[in-house]
């Protein structure tokens, strides 16, 4: 297994003019990085641990990655990424009628349950469905370009951020269509927000590393997640499964689902909840760490 | 500290894994005859480099020549950092700039700016640099209005031009170039054939793989020639260049 290291030096060393015609030319940041085989544990975290810092240092470029992600999914049609706010209001409007008739519940408390409960389940979705991406529609970059490996993670999670955003529209409108304000117990979707930030990176190192060794792991992970809509009480709420409810401890997605959810509804997720969501949390964070450690050098040679 | 390229006992072995492992091993046995293995746990794997050795010093301008699939290419990824060896290890110190693939990074969809913007940030480069970079890529490619344009609908003489003035903008101090770069050369204009001089002389250490001896003649003061992922030769231009030309 490799061992890598890129520090980066001073800034770029400015710009020279060129003695012909005075163009300028640029001189890239000093690298320095030795990769070697033979590295033992330590050397191997160190150098995970160096891909991480290099990668923080480079999240503008992540940053500018995901925006044209978005930018170019959408260029050239009129609302651009807001089809994505028109698509989940559509998808919530019907939803939302249909179901509040067939569960016979009242319109004002099952729309404000439900836009939430679409609106964060689509991005855990498609956070699952890029993170097993990541690397492998990256090849072309990871071939051509020594990066760090954990650039590709950070894309997929911020573009995901960035569609979170649109969607979140959707659910501010329906609040204040309901009158539905989760009133300051809400603050508590926070720090909620930001182990989810955190665990879609490991989510994304994990997932992806694999998807790139293993090509049939997406579409088993596909199917999983569509079994999940069903069993995570993302369209129905978790109190009509009544003296079974307790089950649902054991379903990571509804448990990380729940403790962004209830606050943002006004309630306090139950302790049972908000401690399977941090084990299960703390579990994926350290597989992904363990396999990161591991592999960081062998992604190219699977992509 | 001094410009340094150090390469000690590299070796390197490619992985078949996917779907298409059997028609690639088919297609690859024909030039890497001899060099498919197994490896501890049976997985088949071709082994591209193997106990390459050699240290570069400021002034140094390699040339690697080989047939096809001899391992020019995978070297070139392993100095730049893409690819961590099994074996041995790999030292560099200074910039690096490495010129592997023709569209390097380029994305048709995007417009020449983006294009720009997104290079500069792959080499970490500040904001005023990349504005900088932009200026110079944009006035050398002569793009004017279609800065703003996706590549996409620009001609094909435009796409070559912005391709050449981006590579070409970036000056390190260790420069590695695969042989695409410099094979159209008779048909350079005669601004571009000064940039690149420009940009090969501005290095201080120069990688360079091709399968031409003129250009080898031109640019490099030692040679390697690599053959199965093995150093045949290493030495002066003149001696191993005679000894790869000569027949059989």
């Amino acid at each position: 297994m490799g061992r890598g290291r890129r520090v980066a030096g001073e800034e770029p060393i400015g710009y020279r003019h060129r003695t012909m015609d005075n163009a300028a030319i640029m001189s890239p940041p000093q690298t320095i990085f030795e990769t070697q085989a033979g590295a033992d544990r330590r050397e191997r975290m160190r150098s995970a641990m160096d891909d991480l810092l290099t990668a923080g240092t480079m999240w503008r470029l992540s940053w500018t990655l995901a925006l044209l992600d978005i930018k170019l999914r959408y260029r050239g049609s009129i609302l651009g990424p807001f089809w994505l706010t028109l698509s989940s209001a559509l998808t919530i409007g019907m939803m939302g009628v249909l179901y509040s008739y067939l569960f016979h519940m009242d319109v004002s408390h099952y729309f404000p349950f439900l836009a939430l409960s679409i609106v964060l389940w689509n991005f855990m979705l498609q956070m699952v469905n890029d993170a097993t991406a990541c690397f492998i529609s990256a090849e072309a970059m990871i071939r051509s370009v020594r990066l760090p490996m954990m650039l590709h993670p950070m894309r997929a999670v911020l573009r995901n951020l960035l569609i979170l955003a649109h969607n979140a529209v959707v659910i501010i409108i329906v609040d204040l269509a309901m009158n539905a304000w989760p009133g300051w117990i809400g603050i508590l979707a926070i720090p909620a927000f930001l182990l989810w930030l955190v665990v879609s990176l490991a989510m994304s190192l994990l997932l992806g590393a694999l998807c790139a060794r293993f090509r049939d792991i997406p579409p088993i992970v596909a199917s999983l997640m569509q079994l999940a809509f069903f069993v995570s009480a993302i369209i129905w709420e978790p109190s009509q499964l009544g003296q079974h409810e307790w089950m649902l401890v054991f379903n990571p997605v509804f448990t990380l689902l729940e403790i962004i959810r209830a606050p943002l509804l006004g309630e306090l997720p139950s302790l049972l909840v908000t401690f399977s969501a941090l084990a299960y949390s703390a579990i994926i964070i350290f597989l992904a760490s363990m396999l990161f450690v591991r592999v960081r050098g062998r992604i190219p040679f699977w992509v | 500290m001094t410009t340094d390229l150090l390469v000690q006992n590299v070796g390197l072995d490619f992985p078949l894994y996917h779907g298409s492992a059997r028609s690639l091993k088919k297609t690859m046995v024909r030039n890497v005859t001899g060099r498919m293995a197994s490896d501890e746990q049976n997985r088949v794997v071709v082994q591209a480099l193997r106990d390459i050795s050699f240290h570069l010093k400021p002034g140094d301008k390699l040339g690697l020549v080989g047939r096809n699939g001899a391992g020019k290419s995978t070297l070139l990824r392993a100095l730049a950092g893409i690819y961590e060896p099994q074996r041995g290890r790999v030292r560099v110190q200074g910039s690096l700039n490495a010129l592997l693939d023709p569209n390097l990074g380029m994305n048709p969809e995007l417009t020449g700016r983006e294009n720009i913007v997104l290079r500069g940030q792959y080499q970490r480069m500040d904001r005023a640099a990349i504005r900088r970079m932009e200026e110079d890529v944009s006035e050398f490619a002569e793009l004017g209005d279609f800065m703003d344009l996706p590549v996409r609908i620009y001609s094909s003489g435009m796409v070559i031009r912005l391709g050449f003035a981006l590579a070409t903008a970036i000056r390190p101090q260790v420069l590695l170039m695969d042989e695409w770069f410099l094979a159209g050369d008779a048909n350079f204009l005669e601004k571009a054939r000064e940039r690149l001089e420009d940009l090969v002389r501005g290095a201080e250490i120069l990688v360079l793989s091709t399968h031409l001896s003129s250009v080898i003649e031109e640019w490099c003061s030692r040679v390697i020639w690599l053959d199965q992922g093995r150093i045949r030769a290493d030495g002066p231009v003149s001696e191993v260049l005679a000894a790869y030309l000569a027949p059989a």
